[in-house]
């Protein structure tokens, strides 16, 4: 029992604690790849310290939704972090959803935050609620085929037994189906976590903002806690993809020594992760709204191919 | 014998409705609240009645008649459960309805309303247990029809005139092939009972079989508006009066699922895979299109009449799966998905009421059912807003509201025909990748949903109001928020306590599918989990609920009490210009143009832009916009067909002579042909 509450507590503390730092490395990433300094890694706990300091502003069309939002969509993704396996593959809460409940507790937290986009009765507000939940259609049918495709070759969408299946399969894991769902899975995460192509998180024009867009009526402690709530769905996206695909190193049993090395392993996955997603952002430019199908269905086919390809190798 | 009391007081409290509301017409606030109470109290009769049913022995009563036709009704569990879904629905509306008519005291004859609106409630639950063809045939006609006089009822509105002749004509047509579909049966069995249909399904050869099941399922696709032949919904539910489209929308399309449901798996034995993917196939693109029109709706009747084809197509991804399953013999897996189907029905029922009934509410208080003029409710309309937020989480999917365990179940049970656990039947390719396109469409519908609800939700409740009707909105009378609050608590019921629901599905569905699933593929652990244990799938939205209220506490306590900080109240922020009117505010055409950019191909969209100028040409004066998009089924496969019925009819006009002399020589004329046909020995 103590035992189940300190990973839990352990597990919301990661969340919470370590969500701004990986914003952080990757800035610091980018800049490094862009030959700039960049800011600290640590700047984004400074910026957070910073506003909950802050009076908030707020307008005077709102209604009680504007306040309620952030709270429910902050609620409801570390509801879901408690169902993703960060170091252990064991979550005392892992009975409360699975795969699916993860991906409909996000568009629970994604839905609040749009609704309040539009309180304020602001165009820019309503422009970025309305492209918000434009890209999260697109991203849902892919998605779904992803999830599909991995809960084929494991036989579950449970996300501990998914873990724990393919950390046992050691290498075999690396099956055709696997990689094609992992490369269809990060192009939704750069979707999902608002990453350049889709969404360019550092703008500063309203006009071609989409996350940004949607909360600028926040300020103050409520932007504090919308921005943490970004920053803890970003880590919990990256968790899914490591612990999906690579769980190797989590912990199985509740040891002490285990879950040390797990958590080590994980900081190094999510740091490569990282690493990656601010490689791609180097390297390419923001789409323009439109074409973003065209790289959602690349996503869609990936994942189709994943399930085809398992039809084929497993079927024959 | 306690059947039989609770059958004849649900019977006569409707028909007393029904008399009470004529008879004291002359006092419009007696009759409606006569009528409706008395509907309400009939419900009660009807929930209290399938329960029994569901829980103890299937209910038959028969009325000696004729040889030729026996009045008489059937209830097995099946039919019970869609009396409580008819019954839940009727009650929570009732109420609302007394409120809701106050709108026509002293304009419209609220006797004839009340009087309608019993039959019509009564013809339903006629529908769902009659036991034979005949009665069947009649009582859905008469369903039928009350449902067209409460489509026109305010009639002098030309479009509603037009919107009930389309459902007329639409539910004609499928009358026409249900018809078909009971003669094929008849033809073999000799009998119009249903009981007899059975035995017939299990010796028609192949082929009547597959024509038995394709004409009931065009038959009652009309009715439940399968695309393509949903066209009716949008006209019809919109035109009807809110409390009767609620109805018509939540529970009267489903007594054609009923029917699939009966007919497929009751009577032909579900026996043939390619019924099954027929069915997953039109369920998956009637959802798809359905949200689709859904979503560049502004007209928030409209846009639920749509919603309601979505659903539809929702629950017959579930049927459909669940035949694909049968027809493999998983039972278990069909089972599971005819759960899921049968939940998400339920489910359906109670939020789409809801939803009607809000945008009733919203009618009432403000005369427009345009969302680009509404705005700002959320502060005029406080109570109703929270009630209708409740249906909109819910049909949004969105945990732990019922929406989401319903197509939660519905994900699960298409995955589970992948998995191989599950896999008795070998590796269907086939079966793996329709299930898996199913699937990948359903999640896209969910998305959209979500998209078309905020949509509506956002642009019709928050900000500023966009016209004088929405500023001079009021909160709506008790016994309407009363109806509506009903299902609001259900909505959240229904999701978050699914555990003690599901059993109970699990009992219906074991009469057609043959398998009980519970507590062995399916179970409950502790803390209220759907759980399927060959596969280690969990889902607890008890769980989920407290976990979201627990963790909202961190950032309640940093915003309300550490360090608390009145927010300071300023003008939204509008690049330094004074913005805050509701001219700057998002539209909803505005907030749904990418996905109408996105789907450009289906919807056509026809856009005019009328500009005129000041005397220079740089100025402009004014300027309109206008956008429509294109209704493609109506204007490539109905105009054509009706085009083509119109030009025949135009030339079949040369009999028609107008002449009694001529019209009686027609009736020899068949008499003889059809005198000559009988002594030729041609019946045998």
């Amino acid at each position: 029992m103590i035992k189940q509450i300190a990973i839990v507590i352990l597990q919301i503390f990661i969340i919470i604690a370590l969500a701004p730092l990986l914003g952080g490395i990757i800035k610091k990433i980018k800049a490094f790849f862009q030959l700039r300094k960049g800011p600290g890694v640590f700047q984004p706990y400074y910026d957070i310290a910073k506003l909950l300091q802050k009076d908030s502003v707020v307008s005077q069309n709102v209604s009680w939704l504007f306040h309620a939002a952030p709270i429910i969509s902050f609620a409801a993704v570390l509801t879901a972090g408690l169902l993703i396996p960060i170091f252990i593959t064991e979550m005392p809460f892992g009975f409360a959803g699975d795969l699916i409940a993860v991906v409909y507790l996000f568009a629970l937290a994604r839905f609040f935050i749009a609704l309040a986009s539009l309180d304020a009765g602001s165009s820019f507000g309503g422009m970025g609620g309305s492209r918000e939940m434009f890209v999260a259609s697109l991203v849902e049918p892919a998605l779904m085929l992803s999830i599909f495709a991995v809960a084929l070759n494991v036989g579950s969408t449970n996300l501990s037994y998914i873990s724990q299946t393919v950390s046992a399969m050691g290498l075999d894991a690396l099956s055709p189906y696997q990689i094609l769902a992992f490369a269809a899975l990060f192009i939704i995460a750069i979707a999902e976590t608002g990453r350049i192509p889709i969404d360019n998180p550092a703008t500063h024009l309203e006009l071609t903002m989409i996350h940004e867009a949607m909360i600028l009526e926040y300020s103050g402690k409520q932007l504090a806690i919308v921005e943490l709530g970004a920053m803890m769905k970003q880590l919990l996206v990256f968790s899914l993809l490591a612990n999906i695909f690579f769980p190797w190193g989590i912990a199985t049993g509740a040891g002490l020594a285990a879950i040390f090395i797990a958590l080590l392993v994980y900081a190094v996955k999510i740091v490569i992760l990282g690493a990656t997603m601010a490689m791609v952002e180097t390297s390419t430019a923001k789409w323009r709204l439109f074409r973003l199908p065209e790289l959602l269905s690349v996503s869609l086919m990936l994942s189709f191919l994943a399930i085809v390809s398992f039809i084929i190798v497993k079927g024959g | 014998m306690l059947d039989n009391y609770l059958f004849l007081g649900l019977f006569s409290f409707y028909l007393l409705g029904a008399a009470s509301s004529v008879i004291f017409n002359k006092n419009d606030r007696i009759s409606a609240y006569l009528s409706f109470i008395s509907a309400a109290v009939a419900s009660i009769f009807g929930i209290i009645f399938s329960f029994s049913v569901i829980f103890g022995n299937t209910f038959t009563l028969s009325i000696p008649g004729s040889s030729f036709l026996d009045f008489g009704f059937f209830v097995d569990k099946l039919s019970a459960f869609f009396i409580l879904v008819i019954s839940i629905a009727v009650f929570a509306v009732s109420i609302y309805s007394t409120g809701y008519v106050r709108e026509y005291f002293g304009k419209k004859n609220i006797g004839y309303l009340g009087f309608l609106y019993n039959i019509f409630v009564l013809s339903m639950i006629l529908v769902v247990t009659a036991s034979n063809a005949i009665v069947f045939l009649i009582v859905w006609e008469l369903m039928s029809v009350i449902s067209y006089f409460l489509v026109v009822y305010e009639h002098e509105k030309p479009e509603t005139r037009k919107a009930g002749f389309i459902y007329i004509v639409m539910t004609h047509i499928g009358t026409g092939f249900i018809i078909l579909s009971f003669l094929i049966f008849a033809g073999t069995s000799g009998s119009f009972g249903f009981e007899t249909f059975h035995a017939a399904g299990a010796v028609m050869p192949p082929l009547m079989k597959d024509l038995a099941f394709l004409f009931a399922l065009i038959g009652f696709g009309a009715k439940a508006g399968i695309v393509p032949l949903h066209i009716w919904l949008p006209y019809a539910h919109p035109a009807a009066p809110s409390n009767v489209s609620a109805l018509m929308s939540g529970v009267m399309i489903k007594t054609a699922i009923f029917m699939l449901i009966r007919i497929s798996f009751d009577f032909l034995g579900a026996g043939t895979a390619w019924w099954g993917y027929l069915v997953l196939a039109l369920g998956t693109i009637s959802a798809i299109l359905g949200i689709l029109y859904a979503v560049v709706e502004s007209d928030i009747k409209r846009m639920l009449a749509f919603s309601s084809i979505e659903n539809v197509g929702i629950i017959l991804i579930g049927t459909g799966a669940s035949m694909i399953f049968f027809a493999g013999g998983m039972t278990t897996l069909s089972a599971i998905a005819a759960i899921a189907a049968l939940y998400h029905l339920l489910n359906h029922s109670v939020f789409k009421g809801l939803l009607f009934m809000g945008a009733g509410s919203i009618l009432f208080s403000t005369h427009t059912k345009n969302i680009e003029e509404l705005g700002g409710l959320i502060k005029k309309m406080p109570v109703s807003a929270v009630l209708i937020l409740a249906g909109v989480l819910s049909i949004s999917a969105l945990p732990p509201f019922s929406g989401f365990v319903s197509e939660w179940l519905t994900f699960q049970s298409l995955l589970l025909g992948l998995i191989p656990v599950f896999k008795y039947g070998g590796f269907n390719t086939f079966a793996m990748i329709a299930l898996s396109i199913s699937a990948a469409v359903l999640a896209l519908t969910g998305a959209l949903a979500a998209f078309c609800f905020l949509k509506t939700f956002g642009i019709g409740f928050l900000a500023l109001p966009r016209s004088k009707h929405a500023e001079h909105a009021v909160e709506v009378n008790k016994p309407m928020l009363l109806g509506m609050a009903l299902f609001a608590i259900l909505s959240v019921l229904l999701g978050i306590f699914p555990f003690y629901v599901l059993p109970v599905l699990d009992r219906i569905v074991q009469t057609f599918v043959g398998v009980s699933v519970f507590s062995q593929s399916v179970s409950f652990g502790a803390s209220g989990t759907i759980a399927i244990p060959a596969t280690l799938i969990t889902l607890s939205t008890p769980a989920l609920l407290v976990l979201v209220l627990i963790f909202a506490l961190i950032p309640f306590i940093c915003l309300y009490i550490y360090n608390r900080k009145t927010p300071a109240i300023y003008e939204t922020w509008g690049c330094g210009q004074p913005v805050s009117t509701p001219r700057n505010e998002y539209t909803a055409q505005a907030f749904s143009k990418p996905v109408q950019i996105w789907f450009k191909n289906l919807y056509r969209p026809v856009t005019e832009t009328k500009a005129t100028y000041s005397p220079s040409p740089f100025l402009k004066e004014s300027f309109k916009f206008e956008s429509r998009i294109e209704q493609v089924f109506e204007q490539y496969i109905y105009n054509p067909v009706v085009d083509v019925v119109l030009a025949k009819s135009r030339r079949a006009k040369v009999i028609q002579t107008g002449s009694i002399h001529a019209y009686l020589s027609y009736i020899f004329g068949t008499l003889v042909i059809l005198f000559m046909f009988v002594i030729a020995g041609g019946s045998k």
